[in-house]
């Protein structure tokens, strides 16, 4: 990139800012500045007010965030939401990434058969919206239906069934292993890119050193991929920090039973908007989502900062 | 030799069960849902995994769905959201890593990292202050409100695509039309243009899902005055209807139909796309 705008420093750029370059880049710098940059801005302002029973708002500094940190009515339920969350994450974490790199390693095997076929449909769960996914599981787990009450019956598990959803200690864990399911495609295709790419040589010399497969994927082809499940790591936690949809369509802005499902987007939506007796409270909802800002913010540094450097520097 | 091949077989058939294993994990609460959208009322709770046979044979769910709820409405609004938010992507974006990557000029860098921020933060924390301003605007339930936020959300991944695209299209090129004389806009239109249409099923892939799928904006933006767009239709008609299990299933099946038939439809292009944008 540096070699051809400099090439084209020569030729068209010795004026500063003609007048093309400022056409060419306008829309796509004030639509994004209006409706992406400057809201983001605005609602870390916004988080420093406060508003009184008029809606007159006032600016208060920190005061609510040391509300939402300390007055037990808000910490106790931001922290049960950002405990959630940690769990909804690193649910993902292990489940949805081992079972991406096992298919991604399955379907880049050389000359397997059908593997567009596997590819396509293995993918579909990720293209739907996650609102509809939400509704067929519910009822797919739906004790009225009764659809894997009778699997489990087949298999002769019967009794392990249980109203998943619905029971307090197993509803977050049944909502984070539906949305395993429903995004396992996305690790699964990057990986699958990434181990495609690997040159043939380096597999094929191991194999006829006689090395098992096995111990080619451990040692040879897991170890190039490390970077993209770098990748993966850090698009899974930006995703489900973020996350509202599922629990929405499956559990209400409540995230019941009794806040068990509750994660930091339904929590903000709650705040921002209100639910039953409580008003919502947008600058409330303002310093709901700076924090989850600042959340996803130090997520990305870590990642840049610490996880990428670190992997550039192994490879290196 | 006969033993390696044996062993060989064996390995195969096990790749295979696996994935034939997993494969159906995933598709089969899919197809139940879609199976049982076409049977009687007795017939889905009779025997839910049986396909649909003349005798257990019903649309009534469907009947239902459309006397109830205005899913024709509905798709219209999704369908005019995200083409024209896709439309504005891509025209924008283009333009902008053209710019970006064609000339140098003071900040360059600058702009380029600043248009990046959007692929990592989520443009939905910035909802209280979009929801104020969509208000002063007086675009609060128009389909508008939903285009002006969705295309400000896709352009920053669409630029980083297109970029990258664009960067192999050889110099020569526009070289040649420089010496000509030709203008630099007409460079873009006609020299640049039609060269990146391969990158525009990449991008489409990018842009088009998450808004057709989206439930978040069109929550808080267009809920109402029938600009709902066809997820936030499913869901507000499921909720009311919740217990009306003909009607629910008919309501899924309408809600991902057209994009399980595009998705088949273009599923080559579409993995291709996921897949070279992962490669970059």
């Amino acid at each position: 990139m540096t070699s051809i705008a400099m090439a084209a420093d020569a030729s068209v750029g010795r004026r500063r800012w003609p007048t093309h370059i400022v056409v060419f880049l306008a829309p796509a710098f004030l639509v994004y500045t209006l409706f992406s940059i400057y809201p983001l801005i605005d609602t870390i302002r916004l988080s420093l007010y406060g508003a009184d029973e008029t809606g007159q708002q006032s600016f208060i500094g920190i005061g609510n965030f040391v509300t939402l940190l300390t007055d037990p009515n808000w910490s106790k339920p931001f922290w049960n939401a950002f405990r959630n969350n940690l769990i909804f994450f690193a649910i993902h974490m292990v489940v949805q990434t081992s079972i991406g790199l096992a298919l991604a390693a399955l379907l880049s095997l050389p000359r397997l058969k059908g593997a567009g076929v596997y590819r396509t449909l293995l993918f579909m769960p990720t293209m739907l919206s996650v609102v509809i996914i939400g509704f067929i599981w519910q009822l797919i787990l739906s004790p009225l239906w009764g659809i894997s009450k009778g699997f489990l019956a087949a298999l002769g598990l019967g009794s392990l069934f249980a109203p998943w959803l619905g029971q307090e200690g197993t509803a977050l864990i049944t909502v984070s292993l539906i949305s395993v399911w429903q995004f396992v495609g996305i690790p699964m295709i990057l990986i699958y890119a990434a181990l495609i790419n690997i040159p043939d040589d380096l597999i094929d010399a191991a194999t006829v050193d006689g090395a098992p497969p096995f111990y080619v994927f451990w040692v040879i082809r897991l170890p190039l991929v490390y970077p993209t499940l770098g990748v993966v790591s850090i698009l899974t936690f930006v995703g489900n920090f973020n996350a509202f949809d599922l629990i929405y369509a499956m559990k209400g802005a409540q995230a019941g039973p009794n806040g068990a499902t509750d994660i930091l987007g339904t929590f903000f939506y709650r705040t921002f908007f209100g639910y039953q007796l409580q008003a919502g409270n947008p600058t409330m909802g303002a310093a709901v989502a700076t924090m989850m800002l600042f959340i996803i913010m130090v997520g990305v540094l870590f990642y840049l900062f610490g996880v990428q450097r670190k992997l550039q520097h192994h490879l290196a | 030799m006969p033993m390696v091949n044996r062993r060989v077989n064996v390995n195969r058939i096990a790749v295979h069960a696996a994935l034939i294993f997993y494969t159906l994990i995933a598709t089969f609460p899919i197809a139940l849902v879609l199976i049982n959208s076409m049977k009687s009322r007795s017939a889905i709770f009779g025997d839910p995994v049986a396909l649909p046979t003349p005798s257990t044979f019903d649309l009534i769910g469907y009947q239902q769905v459309l006397e109830k709820a205005d899913f024709v409405l509905y798709f219209g609004n999704s369908i005019v959201v995200t083409t024209v938010s896709l439309l504005l992507v891509l025209i924008a974006g283009a333009m902008a890593a053209w710019a970006l990557g064609e000339y140098r000029f003071k900040g360059n860098t600058l702009v380029a990292l600043y248009m990046a921020i959007g692929i990592m933060v989520p443009i939905r924390l910035g909802t209280v202050s979009i929801l104020k301003m969509i208000v002063g605007m007086g675009l609060i339930n128009t389909l508008t409100a939903l285009i002006l936020v969705y295309t400000a959300m896709g352009l920053p991944l669409a630029i980083l695509i297109l970029g990258e695209f664009m960067a192999q299209i050889p110099r020569d090129l526009r070289e040649a039309a420089r010496c000509d004389g030709v203008s630099e806009y007409r460079i873009f239109t006609a020299v640049i243009l039609p060269l990146i249409r391969p990158a525009v099923a990449t991008v489409a892939v990018f842009t088009m899902v998450p808004i057709w799928n989206d439930l978040w904006f069109p929550l808080i933006l267009a809920s109402g005055d029938g600009k709902q767009t066809i997820t936030l239709g499913a869901q507000q008609f499921i909720g009311q209807y919740v217990t009306n299990w003909n009607a629910v299933l008919a309501a899924l099946s309408l809600a991902i139909a057209p994009i399980l038939i595009l998705y088949v439809v273009f599923s080559r292009h579409l993995v291709r796309g996921l897949t070279m944008g992962a490669v970059k």
